[in-house]
C-alpha cells in the first residue's frame, strides 16, 4: 500500500491499456499479439501507443487466421512465455475454438498436470454499437461451459485495470470478455491502483428487496435500473459476477437469502444461456429462499440487427431490468 | 390439489395424533368444516378445513402422531373447474386455462419479425411470465410456504399479494400478526417429543402419556415465555359490590340458562379495557410489538386432573354479558368434553385466568408467547376495604395484570386496570 | 311424579355432563360435590341449568349454597318439585 493516494480520471479503454502497459513492463515473458494491436494501435484502440514503447517484437501483429495465432499462443505459454493474444470479436474466436476449447483448456488434463498453458486471451463481446451481427454476439457463456478455462468479465475500471496481472498469474487459460459498450465508459481510478482477485463476485449496490445479478456491459444497466427502482422504494441489489467460471455460486445464494428475490440480466440469448446456469443454481440450492419465481432479463432471440431501433429493441435495458424486478415485488 | 396438514393449535404444540377422521376420499368439504380430531397433548381438538374442496387421499392413518405441518390428506380443487370425484371416466384437463389467456409479458419489446425463410434460426421469444397454474392450487412462494410451516399456519388461506397473486413472506408475516389465520408458533422441532411414541392407540391415548406430555408442552411454553419476556406486575383490588349486586338483580329476572356468573362479568369487563390498551393486546414477534385488531380473549380453564387451556372468546370486547356467558359455557364444556376446535386454539390475543370462588386471592400471572399480557382474577371474597373514612366488609377481587415490557410499560397496564376497575363500578355498560 | 331415585338419576347425570371424566359410581351421597368434584361456580351454573332442563325446577341463585351435596341436591328438588312434597 502506498502511503499516498489519488483519484483521476479515464476510460475503460485506458484503464485496459494501463494493465497491460504494467503488465509488459513487469514480465519480460509478457507479449501481445492480435490483428491490428501494432501500427493500428487495436480495432478498438486498447493496444494505441504501445508498439512504439515496447517494439515489434512484443506487440505483434498477425495475419488474419484466429486459429493459428491463438494456436501460437498456446505453444508459447507452454514453452514457457506469458502470452496475451487478442482477438477481435467474440464471434471471430469461432475460428480458434478448436485451439480453445480442444487445446487450451485440455492440455493440463490430458497431460497430468505436466503442462500448464498460462495463456490469457483478450476479447471484445457484445452489442450496442450498431455492428451488426457479426460482431455483436455475446458467446462467452459458451466458454463459460469448458472446463480447464477461466472467464472473466470486467464490468468496471477497477477490473479492467486489475483484472491482466492476476489472469497472467494463473497457471491457467484465461479469457477476458470486453464489452464493447464499455470501452469509453469514464469513470475514476485511484493512483495507485488497487489490486483485484481474478474471480469472485462483487456487490456493486447493495439492497435488500431483490437482486440483480450481472455482469460486464449488463452492469451499468443493471445499476441504472437499481437507481430507477429506489425512486420507487424498491431496495435492489447488484451483484456482479465479475467471473462466470468459475462462479461465485455462494455470492449468490447469500444475495438470494438476504432479498428473496431475483433478476438475471445476460446478454446473451435466453435459450441455453448463462442466466440459466444462475437461475438453475438458485433453484437447485436456494428454492426455499424464493419469494417470486426468478427472472431473465436476455437478449431478443434474433441475431443482433444493425438498424439502431432494432437492436435497442432487442437488448437488455435498464428499463426492462427494472420491469422484471418490479415484477418479483409483485409492483 | 393442495394438502391439509396437521394445524399448530396453540404456541406449545409441535406434534399432535390424528384420533378420528370425519370425512372420507371423496366427501365435498367446505371451508370451517370440522374434518378430524387430534390429541395435541394438551387436549383433544376438532380441526376444521381452511378451503372447499374434495377429499382426495387420506395420508395419516388414525392413531399416528406426526410433527404440525404433516399433510394429513390432500384435498381437490371443488367440482366444476376440475374433474369433479366421480365425475365419470375421462377426466377434465384441469389446465385448462389457454396459455393465451396468459398476458404477454409486459418487458419484451416487440419482438423484430423476421422474414419468413429465416424463422427457423429465430426460436420462440420470452415465454410467457404467468403460466397458469393447474387447477385451484394458490400461488405460495417457495419462502412464504417454509415460514408457514415454521409458523404452523396454512398459506392457503392467506391473500396474496405478490407476483402474480403469490402468497408471499410478508403476508404470511402479516397474517401471523394479526390474527387472520392462526399466530406465529414455535418453530417445528420434530425432535421436541421424542418420548412420544411414533404410534398411540388412539380411542383412549394414555392418560399418563397425555398428562406428562401436557406438563411438558405447559413447562416447555412458560420457561419460553420467562426466559424471552420481561414481565412486569401489577395489581389493584376491586370493589365489587357494584357488579355483584347488579349481576344478582339481573339473575334473579332470569331463568338458570340465562344466568351469568361473576366470571363472565370480570371476562366482560377485561375484554373491553383490553380493546381500549392496544399495546397490551396482541404479540411480540419479529422482535417487535404486534398490536391485534381484534380482541380473541384467551380464556385459562383447567383440566380436570391436571393441566389447563386457554381457547379463544372470539371478539369479546363487542360480545354483549349474555353472549360471553353462552361463549364461555360453550367453550368450558367442550373443554371438559374435549371437542375443542383448532381456531379457538390458536389465536387468542391476550389471556385471562380467574381462579373463581374456590380460587387464591390473587394471581401472578405468566404470560402466553407470544401475546403480551395476562389478565388475572383472584377469588371474590369479602374483605376489609376502607372508604370515606371508614372500614368496613366488602366483596373485593384483586386484579393482576402481567405484561411484556417490551410492548407495554407500567403506566400503559395501570390505565388497563383502573378501566377495568371503572367498567366493574359501572357493570350496565357490560350488559 | 318423580321419586326420590328418579330425582337421584336426574342429579347424576346433571354431574356426569359438567364432569364427564368425574367417577360418579364412587361418589357418595354425602360428599361435598364442590370438593370431591372440584367444581367452580361455572360448574355450578352448568348443574343447575341441567337440573332446570331435567326437571323445570328452576334453582335461584341465593339458594345455589343449599346444593352441597348429592343427597342435598335430591332434597332440594324434592321439596321444590311440582306439587310440593
Amino acid at each position: 500500500m502506498s502511503g499516498t493516494t489519488a483519484t483521476r480520471t479515464l476510460t475503460y479503454r485506458e484503464a485496459l491499456r494501463e494493465g497491460l502497459r504494467d503488465a509488459l513492463r513487469a514480465d519480460e515473458r509478457v507479449f501481445l499479439m492480435g490483428e491490428d494491436v501494432g501500427a493500428y494501435g487495436g480495432s478498438f484502440g486498447v493496444s494505441r501507443d504501445l508498439l512504439g514503447e515496447f517494439g515489434p517484437e512484443r506487440i505483434r501483429d498477425t495475419p488474419l487466421s484466429e486459429s493459428a495465432f491463438t494456436g501460437a499462443g498456446i505453444g508459447a505459454a507452454l514453452g514457457g512465455m506469458r502470452p496475451i493474444v487478442e482477438v477481435m470479436t467474440v464471434n471471430f474466436s469461432l475460428l480458434a475454438l478448436d485451439q480453445i476449447v480442444n487445446n487450451a483448456a485440455a492440455i493440463a488434463h490430458m497431460s497430468g498436470g505436466q503442462f500448464a498453458v498460462p495463456l490469457v486471451v483478450r476479447m471484445t463481446t457484445g452489442a450496442g454499437r450498431q455492428l451488426a451481427a457479426q460482431h455483436s454476439h455475446s458467446l462467452e457463456g459458451w466458454y463459460a461451459h469448458v472446463p480447464g478455462l477461466k472467464v472473466l468479465a470486467p464490468g468496471t475500471l477497477e477490473d479492467a485495470r486489475g483484472m491482466l496481472a492476476p489472469a497472467l498469474a494463473d497457471p491457467n487459460p484465461v479469457l477476458i470478455f470486453e464489452h464493447g459498450s464499455l470501452y469509453g465508459l469514464e469513470g475514476s481510478l485511484t493512483d495507485p491502483p488497487a489490486e483485484v482477485a481474478l474471480t469472485g463476485a462483487a456487490i456493486r449496490r447493495p439492497g435488500s428487496d431483490v437482486t440483480l445479478v450481472a455482469y460486464g456491459g449488463s452492469l451499468p444497466k443493471a445499476l441504472d435500473a437499481a437507481e430507477t427502482l429506489a425512486a420507487d422504494r424498491i431496495d435492489a441489489e447488484v451483484l456482479d459476477l465479475r467471473a462466470l467460471r468459475p462462479l461465485d455460486d455462494a455470492a449468490v445464494l447469500a444475495s438470494v437469502a438476504r432479498t428473496h428475490r431475483v433478476v438475471v440480466v445476460d446478454e446473451a440469448w435466453r435459450t441455453g444461456s448463462f442466466a440459466a446456469e444462475v437461475v438453475a443454481l438458485v433453484a437447485e440450492r436456494a428454492l426455499y429462499e424464493l419469494d417470486a419465481p426468478p427472472e431473465r432479463v436476455c437478449s431478443v432471440e434474433v441475431p443482433i440487427p444493425y438498424a439502431k431501433h432494432l437492436e435497442d429493441a432487442a437488448l437488455p435495458s435498464a428499463e426492462r431490468i427494472a420491469a422484471a424486478a418490479r415484477r418479483t415485488v409483485g409492483r | 390439489m393442495s394438502d391439509f396438514t396437521m394445524p399448530s393449535l396453540g404456541a406449545d404444540m409441535t406434534a399432535g395424533t390424528l384420533l378420528e377422521w370425519y370425512v372420507r376420499p371423496g366427501d365435498a368439504v367446505r371451508r370451517g368444516d370440522i374434518v378430524a380430531s387430534v390429541d395435541t397433548s394438551k387436549a383433544e381438538i376438532e380441526i376444521e378445513i381452511f378451503e372447499d374442496g374434495v377429499v382426495g387421499e387420506l395420508l395419516v392413518e388414525v392413531g399416528t402422531r406426526v410433527p404440525v405441518g404433516t399433510p394429513l390428506a390432500t384435498i381437490l380443487p371443488v367440482a366444476g373447474s376440475a374433474a369433479a370425484a366421480g365425475n365419470g371416466a375421462a377426466p377434465a384437463t384441469p389446465t385448462a386455462t389457454p396459455v393465451a389467456a396468459a398476458p404477454p409479458p409486459a418487458s419484451s419489446p416487440p419482438t423484430p419479425r423476421t422474414v419468413a425463410p429465416l424463422a427457423a434460426a429465430s426460436p420462440p421469444a420470452a415465454p410467457p411470465l404467468a403460466v397458469p397454474v393447474e387447477g385451484h392450487r394458490t400461488r405460495v412462494s417457495p419462502l412464504a410456504r417454509r415460514v408457514a410451516a415454521q409458523m404452523g399456519i396454512d398459506p392457503e388461506t392467506v391473500p396474496g399479494t405478490g407476483s402474480g397473486g403469490a402468497v408471499t413472506r410478508e403476508d404470511v408475516e402479516r397474517a401471523a400478526t394479526t390474527g387472520t389465520t392462526p399466530p406465529a408458533a414455535e418453530p417445528l422441532v420434530p425432535a421436541a417429543a421424542p418420548a412420544a411414541p411414533a404410534v398411540q392407540s388412539a380411542a383412549e391415548p394414555a392418560v399418563a402419556d397425555r398428562r406428562s406430555a401436557m406438563r411438558k408442552a405447559i413447562g416447555d411454553l412458560m420457561a419460553r415465555s420467562k426466559r424471552e419476556i420481561p414481565h412486569y406486575h401489577l395489581e389493584t383490588a376491586i370493589d365489587m359490590t357494584a357488579a355483584l349486586a347488579w349481576l344478582a338483580e339481573r339473575n334473579a329476572t332470569l331463568a338458570p340458562p340465562e344466568r351469568a356468573i361473576p366470571a363472565a362479568l370480570l371476562l366482560a369487563a377485561a375484554a373491553r379495557a383490553a380493546a381500549k390498551h392496544a399495546q397490551l393486546n396482541g404479540f411480540f414477534a419479529d422482535g417487535a410489538p404486534q398490536p391485534a385488531e381484534h380482541v380473541h380473549l384467551g380464556v385459562a380453564l383447567a383440566l380436570r386432573g391436571g393441566g389447563l387451556v386457554a381457547p379463544a372468546i372470539h371478539d369479546a370486547d363487542r360480545l354483549p354479558l349474555g353472549e360471553l356467558m353462552a361463549a364461555l359455557r360453550d367453550l368450558t364444556a367442550r373443554v371438559r368434553a374435549g371437542t375443542m376446535r383448532g381456531s379457538e386454539m390458536a389465536d387468542p390475543t391476550i389471556t385471562v385466568t380467574s381462579l373463581g370462588d374456590r380460587g387464591a386471592d390473587k394471581v401472578f400471572g405468566v404470560i402466553y408467547p407470544p401475546q403480551v399480557a395476562l389478565i388475572g382474577f383472584g377469588a371474590i371474597r369479602e374483605r376489609p376495604w376502607a372508604a370515606g373514612g371508614m372500614v368496613g366488609a366488602r366483596p373485593t377481587a384483586i386484579a393482576t395484570l402481567a405484561a411484556d415490557h417490551r410492548a407495554s410499560d407500567g403506566h400503559d397496564g395501570s390505565l388497563l386496570l383502573a378501566e377495568l376497575d371503572r367498567l366493574l363500578q359501572h357493570p350496565e355498560e357490560l350488559a | 311424579m318423580s321419586t326420590t331415585d328418579e330425582l337421584r338419576t336426574q342429579v347424576l347425570e346433571a354431574l356426569g355432563a359438567i364432569a364427564p371424566d368425574a367417577d360418579l359410581a364412587t361418589l357418595s351421597d354425602d360428599a361435598s360435590l364442590r370438593d370431591e368434584l372440584d367444581l367452580d361456580s361455572m360448574d355450578m351454573q352448568g348443574l343447575v341449568v341441567g337440573l332446570y332442563e331435567a326437571t323445570g325446577i328452576d334453582v335461584p341463585e341465593r339458594d345455589y349454597g343449599k346444593l352441597d351435596t348429592v343427597a342435598d341436591t335430591v332434597a332440594y328438588l324434592a321439596a321444590h318439585r311440582p306439587g310440593g312434597q
